[in-house]
């Protein structure tokens, strides 16, 4: 089921939490809404759900308008970050929950409701713990019985909601990994909202950046990535360092001095922004030149961070066996890069 | 065999026991064991006689009667208020909030007097119902609303933190998987709240079983038909019969005890099978 989000605008006591947001979900795909706490991804999360009404703007489920129709009526599968499972149930009574409060017409005899809630907790693999309750199960094992909740209604989008903020970082890991494959397997269109960059880097078909109530950039994760249309989406997603500097004829300069790349920008003073491991050292004099101020070993590479002339600060990546000495010179350019001329 | 003492890294563990041991055998067991005692002391065959005594035995039946009900409508009543106070923003909630206390801190007689000033057959709400012929002041309906009075903060008190608790998530979960409102209610909110119904029943039954303030004004205390157990007590002291007082007592005493203990087990076991506290 493809999802239309139009032109929605959501206040809360006349506070703006989404300005004018439009967005496009294709039927069967797995998109991350990606922010920080304030953006107003959840707030989008909730208003496709129905949990919330939008002041203005509308929400299309194919080519019907689900904007009126209720949280009920609207047939979604929703995951909450803190599982809101029933605790007074056992695990296939959660499960089953969907399907028995149907009315009578369209609701599947007893038998068949738990044979597909014991075929679903068997495709989240918690076959066996059936009679179990919500308190006897750990975080993960919980989240995994939400989702079979959810999935049990045979929703037509499925909706989580930092589905796996409140669970450590290797069951995260994990359940990330088997998300992407239930998500494959069952093929729901999938919407779910993380702050974690790279959860949504590496989970999702596409990615929804957003920031203060609006949509900064939508795309796959490697257009993300690499071309990042806002400084505050090059900022958010990755690494990144960034320096005031001006142009002057296709000369980028620091502090006036040029840093030996070139543009194409009119004359003007911009933000320079790059990554840490795009950048390469050089044995000649130019303005990117600082000392070292700190240097810490990241995995397979040198994470320095460099104090250009006392007044600029920025993080390179080094090869590990780098002899990056404390106060030591270092001299490089940026191999790839993103000015933001400045307004 | 039972573990006495479980090894723990809380240090004081005897200190503690013994103390709450003493503390509690001073506040509590010493009185109730000299009060069973004191009715003990005329022997089996008097005991019976006090205690089956058919004025007894009517206003023991009374004070439980009237008590189970009053009880049973603050349950449904206090659940509801703690809902609204729990759910809903409105103006004037914290005042609305505040009043819920309020019987807890009214002198019982005061209320009692009120009570009866608005329902007897010449009050406010009295004077409404008198043409139809019914009486509320003076009969078993009377004592039962002075029940209800005092017993309802009791139930609203203990709901409301559990309501607090019960996330807005569940009730959304349930939503969202196609429950309607009333679904949602009977079948996800009400079973979750069990324990802390239970709990607000007993606390609001035992506060309705020992009140005597409010009721003996509204109650019109007519032996047989509108006498509570406490006054009964009341008037066997007024007569010197200081044992036929006890006997009352005690019998209240082990009935009391025996409903909370049920009622205690059934919380107990409602608990653990909804996952609190573990």
């Amino acid at each position: 089921m493809e999802v239309r989000v139009q032109n929605v605008r959501k206040e809360f006591d006349r506070f703006p939490a989404l300005h004018d947001v439009s967005l496009d979900i294709a039927s069967g795909e797995l998109i991350a809404l990606l922010g920080p706490s304030g953006s107003g991804k959840t707030t989008l999360l909730r208003l496709i759900a129905g949990l919330e009404r939008p002041t203005a703007g509308k929400i299309f489920f194919g080519n019907e308008d689900a904007s009126e129709k209720t949280v009920q009526e609207r047939n979604i599968g929703f995951v909450f970050q803190h599982y809101a499972l029933f605790r007074h149930m056992t695990i296939l009574e959660n499960v089953s929950f969907g399907l028995e409060v149907r009315p009578r017409a369209t609701r599947p005899p007893k038998a068949e409701i738990r044979r597909r809630a014991r075929e679903l907790l068997d495709l989240v693999q918690l076959s066996g713990l059936e009679k179990r309750y919500p308190s006897q199960l750990s975080g993960g094992q919980r989240q995994r019985v939400a989702l079979a909740r959810a999935l049990a209604i045979e929703p037509r989008v499925l909706l989580l909601d930092e589905p796996f903020g409140a669970l450590d970082a290797q069951v995260r890991r994990e359940l990330r990994k088997w998300l992407r494959e239930i998500h494959d397997r069952t093929g729901h269109t999938t919407v779910f909202v993380t702050h974690d960059q790279e959860e949504a880097l590496e989970l999702a078909d596409r990615l929804c950046v957003m920031s203060q109530g609006k949509i900064e950039q939508v795309g796959t994760p490697d257009t993300v990535y690499d071309t990042p249309q806002s400084p505050f989406v090059f900022g958010f997603i990755g690494e990144s360092s960034a320096l005031p500097v001006t142009i002057e004829n296709g000369d980028i300069r620091l502090e006036g001095r040029s840093i030996g790349v070139s543009t194409s920008e009119p004359n003007g003073s911009a933000q320079l922004y790059f990554r840490p491991h795009d950048i390469e050292l050089i044995e000649s004099d130019a303005a990117l030149s600082g000392h070292v101020v700190t240097s810490r070993r990241v995995g397979g590479t040198r994470r320095v961070e460099l104090d250009i002339g006392g007044a600029h600060r920025v993080e390179i990546d080094l090869p590990f066996d780098h002899p990056a000495a404390e106060r030591s010179q270092i001299v490089f350019r940026p191999r790839r890069w993103t000015l933001f001329p400045d307004r | 065999m039972m573990r006495f003492r479980q090894p723990s890294v809380i240090p004081g563990f005897g200190l503690t026991l013994g103390f709450t041991i003493a503390y509690f055998s001073l506040i509590i067991l010493v009185p109730l064991i000299a009060l069973v005692l004191r009715s003990a002391g005329i022997g089996w065959s008097g005991f019976w006689a006090a205690a089956l005594d058919p004025r007894v035995l009517a206003a023991l039946r009374t004070s439980f009667v009237t008590a189970l009900i009053a009880a049973a409508i603050n349950v449904v009543f206090g659940t509801l208020i703690a809902w609204v106070l729990v759910r809903y923003r409105f103006p004037g909630r914290r005042i609305f909030d505040a009043m819920v206390d309020l019987p807890f801190a009214l002198p019982t007689a005061v209320a009692g007097i009120s009570l009866t000033a608005i329902y007897a057959p010449n009050g406010i709400i009295g004077q409404l119902v008198a043409p139809l012929g019914w009486r509320i002041a003076y009969t078993p309906i009377g004592i039962t609303i002075a029940m209800i009075f005092i017993g309802l903060p009791f139930v609203v008190r203990t709901i409301q933190p559990i309501l607090e608790e019960v996330s807005k998530e569940v009730e959304e979960a349930s939503a969202t998987l196609g429950a309607s409102r009333f679904q949602t209610i009977s079948r996800v909110l009400l079973p979750s709240l069990t324990p802390a119904i239970l709990t607000g029943f007993a606390l609001a039954f035992a506060r309705a079983v020992g009140e005597y303030g409010s009721v003996i004004f509204i109650a019109g205390n007519i032996p047989f038909v509108s006498e509570i157990a406490p006054l009964l007590i009341v008037i066997r002291l007024e007569e010197f019969n200081y044992q036929g007082a006890a006997v009352i007592a005690t019998v209240m005493l082990v009935i009391s005890f025996l409903m909370l203990f049920v009622l205690n087990l059934i919380q107990a076991w409602s608990r653990r099978r909804y996952g609190y506290g573990s």
